[in-house]
């Protein structure tokens, strides 16, 4: 099993957001998770990756056989969990490709990889580039700074490419792209799927399932999955909306 | 305090500069083979620091910056030229050396380091000593300071002596960039000085480069004196370096032609102590000047910026931006004064001053201020302090960087847009590397 989420209860400055939520992922699989706004989903997404605002009141995270709630952040990342965000966030004065190899360099060194200086990494760099069709233009770019919305959703994919994630959490990557940036988005995920890894889409729209076909649909709703299902499960929600799981839910 | 007291402590400050400095200053002015009208200008400014002092903290424009410490300090002897370098200044030495230099060594010109290779016809950079005849130097040294003496300009005009004259002639352009480099390893004070002409149409690149290895308590009083003629361009970039138990005192005042340009950037990290006055003041109309600075300061250091940008005539434009970052107990002071006169409509003046404090016990005072006497400008100022956002934080972290290596990194993201204005690679280099490896986080740029 790569995660196991049994019974978690998170509260975020005083409110409880999750409540009760379970989740089981194996490697090579792709979990959607849907569900109205505000019901959980990013707080499930930050959770995963250690944000300090979100506090685990109860319940486990098993990743990899490990206590996840046990590493800080960055020792999250450097053991392969990886977030793309929902709001990328700009960091003025610091390059898209310095801070890609840092971060990259820093895995390198937790794994026992080798690290790039800064040529070979720009090599490495153009290669991963490819997969969501990034011009090299954006590299010497402070990172997500007057990038438009779909260039910082697409930069999070590329930082996806360079860290190749065992546990990637996408948090609606494809809000925010026009038809032809989802395709190549979704083309570079299923590029960067194998089974070795495990793929958390969130999303609010059919549409990226369709490129990005999941094994599992999981609804969230205030707080709690409410309904689980195959793929057919985010048709059926596109069709009938949320008021007839959240029924269920309650 | 009553005025008895006030005499008091005014004359016992004095009666100690006196015994400090005045031999010092005799034997000087004794002994220098200088024309009379200099000798004259010296003597002149001693008055003035014999009659008033170094600045005290009852000083409107001096009141967060205590210079008594310094003030109390015998720097009586005055540097003796040296005699070679020690092995710590030499290796030091050879990390800074350009290609095109004049090197101060404890105060005094070193005609040994200096090396000038500027090809270009009639640019003259000479030391004051072989500059006393030259009619245009004659014309503008003291002519921009003077008038409003304070302490240390008074102090350093009195001991006018070493300094660079640097004349650009008329529509030539300096090919290389000429590097001013200050080093040493006594305790002393030193009194430096640097007078820069730019003829109409010329253009050059400076860089005033003060810095040391290990901790000598000493002082730096300069002054630097640019006169821009007409269509005139000067990059000057000053990077400061001190020994961290050091203080150091500037005033660089600048006069700005028509349309000419003046870009100014103010690298601070070093000295226990570090005052900057930058005065410019635009006379012609058309002038557009940038005025930028970063300091970044640790433990107990203490740096004061005191700026005073003058819009006298119209159209010219001013933008100032000044960036802080604080560690430690240290302390930073920015006062930036942008005067827009009444005739000097069509001004565009904008300053900025942010501050990143790191530590829960460093301080920054702050205050832009704008006193416009005209309708027809656009202006705007502002300032902030704050700390390292988390959310940036967490986005460092979420890709695997250790905490330490994030904050370096939003640290020197705060701090890249000036810093990436120095040209130079080798200077470049050394503050990308001094401000990350802040911390000693493993990092190249
Ligand atoms: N830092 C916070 N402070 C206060 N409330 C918060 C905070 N973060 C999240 N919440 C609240 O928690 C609830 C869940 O938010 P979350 O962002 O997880 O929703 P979501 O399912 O991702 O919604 P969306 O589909 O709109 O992205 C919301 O009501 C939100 O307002
Ligand atoms: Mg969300």
């Amino acid at each position: 099993m790569l995660l196991e989420v049994k019974d978690l209860y998170v509260a975020v400055e005083g409110t409880n957001i999750l409540k009760g939520l379970n989740l089981e992922i194996r490697r090579g699989e792709v979990h959607a998770i849907m569900g109205p706004n505000g019901s959980g989903k990013s707080t499930l997404a930050k959770v995963l990756a250690g944000h300090p605002s979100y506090e685990v009141t109860k319940g486990e995270i098993k990743y990899d056989g490990k206590d996840l709630l046990d590493m800080d952040p960055d020792e999250r990342a450097r053991e392969g969990v990886f977030m793309a965000f929902q709001y990328p966030v700009e960091i003025p004065g610091v390059s898209n490709s310095q801070f890609l190899r840092l971060a990259y360099n820093e895995k390198m060194k937790h794994t026992g990889g080798e690290e790039l200086d800064p040529l070979e990494f720009n090599d490495l760099l153009k290669e991963k580039a490819k997969v969501v069709e990034m011009d090299s233009k954006f590299f010497k770019r402070s990172v997500n700074v007057g990038f438009s919305g779909g260039e910082k959703k697409r930069n999070e994919i590329l930082q996806m490419a360079v860290l190749d994630p065992t546990l990637a959490l996408l948090d609606e990557t494809d809000s925010g792209l026009d038809i032809d940036a989802l395709r190549v988005v979704a083309d570079g995920v299923n590029q960067l799927k194998s089974e070795d890894n495990g793929i958390i889409l969130v999303t609010h729209y059919q549409r990226l399932l369709d490129y990005i076909v999941p094994d599992f649909v999981h609804v969230l709703a205030a707080g709690k999955i409410v309904k689980e299902g195959g793929k057919e499960l985010a048709l059926e929600l596109e069709e009938k909306g949320y008021d007839w799981v959240k029924a269920a839910g309650n | 305090m009553s005025d008895s007291e006030k005499e008091l402590t005014k004359m016992s400050l004095q009666a100690g500069k006196e015994t400090i400095y005045k031999a010092r200053f005799q034997k000087s002015i004794d002994q220098a083979d200088q024309p009379d009208w200099l000798k004259d200008l010296r003597k002149k400014a001693f008055e003035y620091f014999t009659e008033n002092g170094f600045p005290t903290i009852r000083d409107e424009e001096w009141k967060y910056t205590d210079v008594k410490e310094l003030a109390e300090v015998d720097w009586s002897e005055a540097p003796a030229a040296a005699d070679g370098l020690s092995q710590d200044l030499a290796n030091h030495f050879a990390e800074i050396e350009t290609e095109n230099r004049v090197v101060f060594v404890d105060g005094v010109l070193s005609s040994e380091l200096t090396n000038l290779n500027e090809t270009a016809e009639g640019v003259r950079i000479v030391s004051f000593a072989d500059a006393f005849e030259d009619q245009t130097f004659k014309a503008n040294l003291s002519k921009i300071v003077e008038p409003d003496f304070n302490g240390f300009t008074a102090l350093n005009t009195a001991f006018i002596d070493q300094g660079v004259f640097i004349n650009v002639p008329k529509n030539t352009k300096i090919n290389t960039p000429i590097h001013l480099v200050f080093i040493g390893d006594n305790e002393t004070a030193n009194f430096t000085r640097i007078l820069y002409v730019g003829e109409t149409g010329s253009e050059a690149e400076i860089i005033e480069h003060y810095t040391r290895t290990g901790d000598s308590k000493y002082l730096t009083n300069a002054v630097v004196e640019i006169a821009l003629a007409d269509n005139a361009k000067l990059v000057h970039t000053r990077v400061q370096r001190e020994s961290h138990s050091a203080f150091h005192i500037v005033t660089s005042n600048t006069n700005l032609g028509r349309t000419s340009i003046y870009d100014n950037t103010n690298i601070t990290f070093g000295a226990k102590l570090s005052r900057h006055d930058v005065n410019m003041s635009f006379n012609k109309e058309g002038g557009e000047a940038w005025i930028d600075g970063l300091y970044l300061v640790e433990d107990g250091q203490h740096t004061d910026t005191h700026s005073r940008i003058d819009h006298r005539v119209k159209n010219c434009n001013s933008h100032q931006n000044y960036k802080g970052i604080l560690d430690g107990r240290s302390r930073a002071v920015f006062n930036g004064k942008v005067f827009v006169h009444e005739n000097a409509s069509g001004t565009d003046a904008n300053q900025s001053n942010k501050n990143l404090l790191l530590s829960n016990d460093a301080r920054v005072d702050t205050k832009p201020q704008l006193e416009i006497f005209n309708d027809d400008v656009k202006c705007a100022h502002g300032a902030t302090v704050g700390q390292l956002e988390e959310e940036e934080l967490f986005y460092l972290l979420s890709r695997g960087l250790n905490e330490d290596l994030a904050r370096n990194l939003l640290t020197y993201g705060f701090a890249e847009e000036i810093i990436n204005k120095i040209e130079i690679p080798l200077i470049k280099k050394q503050l990308d590397e001094a401000v990350l490896n802040r911390l000693h986080a493993r990092l190249e740029a």
